[in-house]
C-alpha cells in the first residue's frame, strides 16, 4: 500500500512539480479585415506568453494599444472607439493544447482549447493551429476568426464603413525554455 | 496517518493541475506588469473651441481645417440672427512627426495671415507621465493694418502667441490649462499692452465614443483697464465620423487665431454677442509608416 502510494505521488510530482515551462522569445499577432473602402491590418509584437509542456497549458497575453496600424488615426480609433483599450487594456488566452506528439518534432497540427477574452468579455474557443520543436524552440501557429458581436465590440456605423463584422487572426509564436 | 497524508497530499496536487492553466495566466501577468501607453484622444481635436488643444497632428497627417464664424445672435432677423455674416479661416496643419506638427492658415477677420509650431514635449501615459504638455508658437501678419496705415512698415502688423498648453484626461473628462503670452508690435497704447498675459482653462467630456462637449475661456491678466474687449468665452459639440472632426461652436470671438480671440475678442457675454460656428478638421495620410 505504502510503496503504491509513493509511486503515485511520485508521479503526482512528475505531473505538477516537474513543469518545462517555456516563454516567449518572439512572437506576432496580426489580424485582417476586408472591409468595403479599405483593408484594415495590424500588427503586435509586444505580447507575452507561457507554454507548459508537461500539461500542454498556454497563456497569451495582448497588450491591445500595441497594435500598429498603417494609419494612425485609425489606430486612435481603433483604442478610442472600438477596443476601449484605457478600460480593458489586454486581450488574454488562458488554455490547453492538446495533440502534439513529443516523439517527434515536426510541425503537427493541434488544437487550443480555452478562455480568450477581448474587450472584456470572455469567451470558450477552440483554435486549430500548429506546433513544432525547432531547435529546442517550441513553435505554435494559429489562425482564426474573431466575431466582434461575441465580444461586444460595436461596429461603426454611418460613413465609417472600415470595419466587418469579423476580423482573421494569425498568431506566431516562438517559445524557449524558461531558464 | 502517514497514508492519509500521502493520499491528502496526491490530491492536493491533482487539484492544483486542474486549474492550472488559469494559474498560468496569472503567473504570466504577474511577470509581466501592465506596459505604459500613451493616453489618446485627450481632445479630439486639435482646436478646444478657439484654441489650440494639446493634440498634435500625427506623423504624415495633413489636416485640412475650415473655421467659420457667422455674426452675432443678437443682432436681429434683418441679418437671420447673424448668419448672414461670415467670418472664415482655412487652414492647414502637417505632421512632421508625431510630437512636431507645422501649419499655417488665412483669417478674413483682419486679413490675418497665421503660421505656427507646435511641439509635444510629454505625454501622458498610463502608470506613468501624469501629464501632457505641448508648446505652441505663432507668428501672424495682419494685412488690413499694412492696409489702414500705410506709413507703418509690415513689422507693426505682425503678432506673436506662446502658449504652454498642459493637459490630464481623466477617464471621459479632460482638462486643460493654457499659460499664453500675445506681443503685439503695434498697439494703440491709450487703451492696450503690447505684451499680453492670459490664461486659458479648456475642458472636454466624452459622452458617446462619438460625441464629446469642450468648453473654453481665456482670461486676459495684464490688460489695460478702459481696455474694450472681453475675455474669449466658447462652447462647442464635437462630433467625430471617420476622417472628420464637426465642431459647432457658440463662442463672443471672432477671430480663430491668438491674437484675435485671446486679446481682441469684441463680443460681450452680457450685451448677448454670442456666435454661431463651426470648425471642420479633415484629416489625410501622406505618407504611411511601415511596420
Amino acid at each position: 500500500m505504502r510503496v503504491l502510494l509513493t509511486i503515485a505521488l511520485l508521479t503526482g510530482i512528475l505531473l505538477t512539480g516537474h513543469s518545462q515551462k517555456y516563454t516567449l522569445q518572439e512572437g506576432m499577432v496580426q489580424f485582417y479585415s476586408q472591409a468595403v473602402l479599405e483593408d484594415i491590418k495590424a500588427v503586435n509584437t509586444r505580447i507575452t506568453a507561457l507554454f507548459n509542456r508537461a500539461n500542454g497549458d498556454v497563456a497569451l497575453i495582448i497588450p491591445v494599444a500595441s497594435f500598429q496600424f498603417d494609419k494612425k488615426l485609425m489606430q486612435e480609433h481603433f483604442n478610442e472607439k472600438y477596443m476601449e483599450s484605457d478600460q480593458y487594456p489586454n486581450a488574454t488566452f488562458a488554455g490547453t493544447i492538446s495533440g502534439f506528439d513529443w516523439s517527434r518534432s515536426d510541425e503537427q497540427p493541434v488544437v487550443a482549447r480555452g478562455k480568450l477574452t477581448i474587450h472584456g468579455v470572455t469567451q470558450e474557443v477552440t483554435v486549430p493551429g500548429t506546433l513544432a520543436l525547432t531547435n529546442g524552440l517550441v513553435v505554435m501557429k494559429a489562425a482564426f476568426t474573431v466575431k466582434l458581436e461575441d465580444y461586444r465590440i460595436k461596429r461603426p456605423q454611418l460613413l465609417w464603413q472600415n470595419i466587418a463584422e469579423q476580423v482573421e487572426v494569425t498568431l506566431d509564436l516562438r517559445l524557449k525554455p524558461q531558464p | 496517518m502517514k497514508n492519509h497524508l500521502l493520499i491528502a497530499l496526491y490530491v492536493m496536487m491533482l487539484s492544483t493541475l486542474a486549474v492550472a492553466q488559469d494559474d498560468l495566466l496569472r503567473e504570466l501577468q504577474a511577470s509581466a506588469p501592465a506596459a505604459k501607453q500613451p493616453v489618446l484622444g485627450t481632445f479630439k481635436g486639435t482646436r478646444i473651441v478657439n484654441g489650440h488643444s494639446v493634440e498634435t497632428s500625427r506623423q504624415g497627417e495633413l489636416e485640412f481645417m475650415i473655421s467659420h464664424r457667422f455674426g452675432t445672435l443678437n443682432s436681429g432677423g434683418y441679418f437671420l440672427w447673424g448668419l448672414d455674416e461670415a467670418n472664415i479661416r482655412l487652414g492647414l496643419d502637417y505632421g512632421i512627426t508625431d510630437r512636431l506638427t507645422a501649419g499655417f492658415g488665412r483669417s478674413s477677420a483682419d486679413k490675418t495671415y497665421d503660421g505656427y509650431a507646435k511641439y509635444r514635449l510629454l505625454r501622458q501615459h498610463t502608470d506613468g507621465t501624469p501629464l501632457s504638455l505641448t508648446m505652441q508658437g505663432t507668428a501672424a501678419y495682419q494685412a488690413s493694418y499694412s492696409r489702414e496705415f500705410e506709413q507703418s512698415s509690415a513689422q507693426d502688423a505682425m503678432s506673436y502667441a506662446v502658449q504652454a498648453l498642459l493637459a490630464r484626461k481623466f477617464k471621459s473628462f479632460s482638462l486643460q490649462l493654457a499659460p499664453s503670452m500675445v506681443h503685439r508690435n503695434s498697439v494703440d497704447q491709450n487703451i492696450a499692452v503690447n505684451t499680453l498675459f492670459a490664461l486659458g482653462a479648456g475642458a472636454r467630456v466624452k459622452v458617446t465614443r462619438s460625441f464629446s462637449l469642450h468648453a473654453e475661456y481665456y482670461a486676459r491678466l495684464n490688460e489695460k483697464e478702459n481696455n474694450p474687449y472681453h475675455n474669449s468665452v466658447g462652447i462647442g459639440f464635437d462630433l467625430e465620423t471617420g476622417g472628420h472632426v464637426f465642431q459647432l461652436i457658440f463662442t463672443n470671438s471672432v477671430g480663430m487665431t491668438d491674437r484675435i480671440f485671446i486679446a481682441e475678442t469684441d463680443g460681450s457675454i452680457s450685451n448677448g454677442d454670442i456666435r454661431f460656428g463651426f470648425n471642420i478638421a479633415r484629416t489625410f495620410q501622406l505618407s504611411k509608416q511601415g511596420y
